[in-house]
């Protein structure tokens, strides 16, 4: 209890810290305030872009909806693709040369080109969100698939099992935790690329928020952005995992578990 | 008089290796008559998981025949348990779940086998981990899980490859004493290999020895020590003269004799 208490009070001690130290130095070197905003004035931003004006919920919900879409439909045929090429060795070498060059394209350098493509809206911006996410969970899962221990599948062959139950009962299961570490990169990646496609150009979104207030030297609007982001990227990722806890329960208390001694 | 459980007649494996043919096993005959426990006794290497996958008709023979009950094997046979060296369990499923797999694997309904996977956990005395995952049992808990699965179908042969290797010494004699009496118990055939030769000895009617690569066979060794066996076996006379025995087999080549091109 006591360790659960002091866990939590750490940080956020760090937290309060790092604030006041913030705002002291501001105040005390005098640095200018389009260069960098005291931290109340960030509080007042969200604040009023929040609660009383209420002028930022259709830059958060843009970039949200950009994020969730886009983050879902390429992770889902990340993990379809994953199964398939993992499925078939002749796939496997027709394809993975190919992907493995695409994939040391940074994907953010293809915003423009998407965007000519996709239109100014948001779709163009689900795309490169779920392009950037496919690459880390195809890896993953592919490995994933791959890594099923050959004495149970051999075990399930002898029982004249057919492929799609093998892939159901033991591949899909054995690759869950390994799939999971993919979705927990991609939902990081994925912010990222929403954020570089509304850089790009946009009429909404947090990104888009960011770019305007920084040309009118509004930086504490842009702070509050960035904040906002942040506060979406920890909330997606600390559902990720939450997830991956409750789904592969397995390798959690692999770990952290106590085994019995041999009870006889 | 029927055929024998298994019988296994000038077998070749020959594999393709980056450097060439591999021969695993040559010429080698072996049979398992009905409720017999014949130990295959081998150095590492000999081919003996080999042996297994001819048994359980995942592998082809390159030449040769391998018989159950007079009926060739040509694909995987569901009359056949497997038991491995690890015990190779699904870590998402619970100790009674695990021990159904078989009939799952089998695209059977797994609702009317658990009253027979509950007699299994009895058996492998595991009475009270039925909702335990496998993470929380010790190694030779998890072994015992694997044994009740290699049993759940009840096959009439059971194979068993190195099943205790990965455990502890002392949970090793203890297992080894409590497959010697629920195999007293089912009347099953097995074909258990290993390469301890005090644990082929301990266990087994027979005993067939290996040799290294290509894996032939160099003796059999009728054990005719009376059951059911137990740690005081162990020191008998009986007991030693078969294990010094087996032990000659395996001695270090003399100096000279070492390394073959």
């Amino acid at each position: 209890m006591k360790d659960r208490i002091l866990s939590i009070a750490l940080p956020l001690a760090a937290v309060a810290v790092l604030l006041v130290a913030w705002d002291r130095a501001v105040v005390w070197l005098q640095i200018p305030n389009y260069l960098l905003p005291r931290p109340l004035d960030v509080g007042i931003a969200l604040w009023s872009g929040y609660v009383t004006e209420r002028t930022y919920w259709k830059h958060l919900g843009t970039t949200m909806y950009e994020v969730v879409v886009g983050y879902g439909i390429g992770c889902a045929i990340a993990l379809s693709a994953g199964a398939i090429v993992a499925e078939s060795r002749w796939i496997e070498r027709t394809l993975m040369p190919i992907v493995v060059a695409i994939q040391s394209i940074p994907k953010v350098a293809l915003a423009p080109l998407l965007l000519v493509w996709f239109g100014f809206g948001v779709s163009s911006k689900m795309v490169l969100v779920g392009l950037i996410c496919f690459f880390p969970v195809f890896i993953n899962s592919f490995y994933g698939f791959r890594s099923a221990n050959p004495d149970l599948l051999k075990l399930y062959r002898a029982f004249g099992s057919s492929r799609l139950q093998v892939f159901r009962q033991v591949k899909l299961p054995s690759a869950a935790g390994s799939i999971f570490a993919g979705l927990q990169i991609g939902v990081v990646l994925a912010l990222i690329g929403a954020v570089v496609g509304e850089f790009v150009s946009s009429k909404q979104g947090l990104g888009y928020l960011i770019q305007s207030s920084t040309l009118a030297f509004d930086v504490a609007t842009m702070f509050a952005a960035v904040v906002s982001l942040s506060a979406i990227g920890i909330t997606a990722s600390s559902l990720v995992r939450w997830v991956h806890g409750r789904v592969v329960f397995w390798e959690r208390r692999d770990v952290a578990g106590a085994t019995l001694s041999e009870a006889g | 008089m029927t055929a024998p459980r298994l019988s296994i007649d000038n077998l070749t494996v020959t594999y393709a290796s980056a450097r060439g043919p591999l021969t695993a096993l040559r010429d080698l005959g072996l049979q398992v008559a009905d409720g017999e426990f014949v130990a295959v006794l081998g150095p590492s290497g000999c081919g003996k998981s080999t042996l297994l996958n001819i048994a359980s008709g995942l592998l082809a023979p390159s030449k040769g025949r391998v018989a159950i009950r007079g009926e060739a094997v040509t694909a995987p046979r569901r009359d056949v348990g497997i038991v491995f060296q690890q015990p190779t369990l699904l870590p998402w499923k619970t100790v009674l779940e695990n021990i159904l797999v078989p009939m799952q694997a089998m695209g059977r309904p797994v609702q009317g086998h658990k009253e027979r996977a509950r007699e299994l956990i009895r058996l492998v005395r595991l009475e009270g981990f039925e909702n335990h995952y496998p993470y929380e049992l010790s190694g030779g808990m998890q072994q015992r899980v694997g044994i009740a699965r290699g049993l759940m179908h009840d096959p009439q042969l059971l194979l068993m490859d190195e099943p205790f290797a990965a455990l502890d010494a002392m949970t090793r004699e203890h297992m080894t004493d409590e497959l010697q009496a629920m195999w007293m118990q089912s009347g099953k055939s097995v074909l258990f290999i290993t390469h301890s030769i005090p644990e082929a000895v301990y266990l087994a009617d027979r005993v067939v020895v290996l040799s290294a690569r290509p894996g032939t066979v160099l003796d059999v060794v009728d054990v005719r020590i009376p059951r059911p066996r137990r740690l005081e076996t162990l020191g008998s006379p009986d007991f030693n003269a078969i294990c010094n025995r087996l032990r000659a087999f395996f001695r270090a080549p003399a100096a000279g004799e070492e390394s073959k091109p």
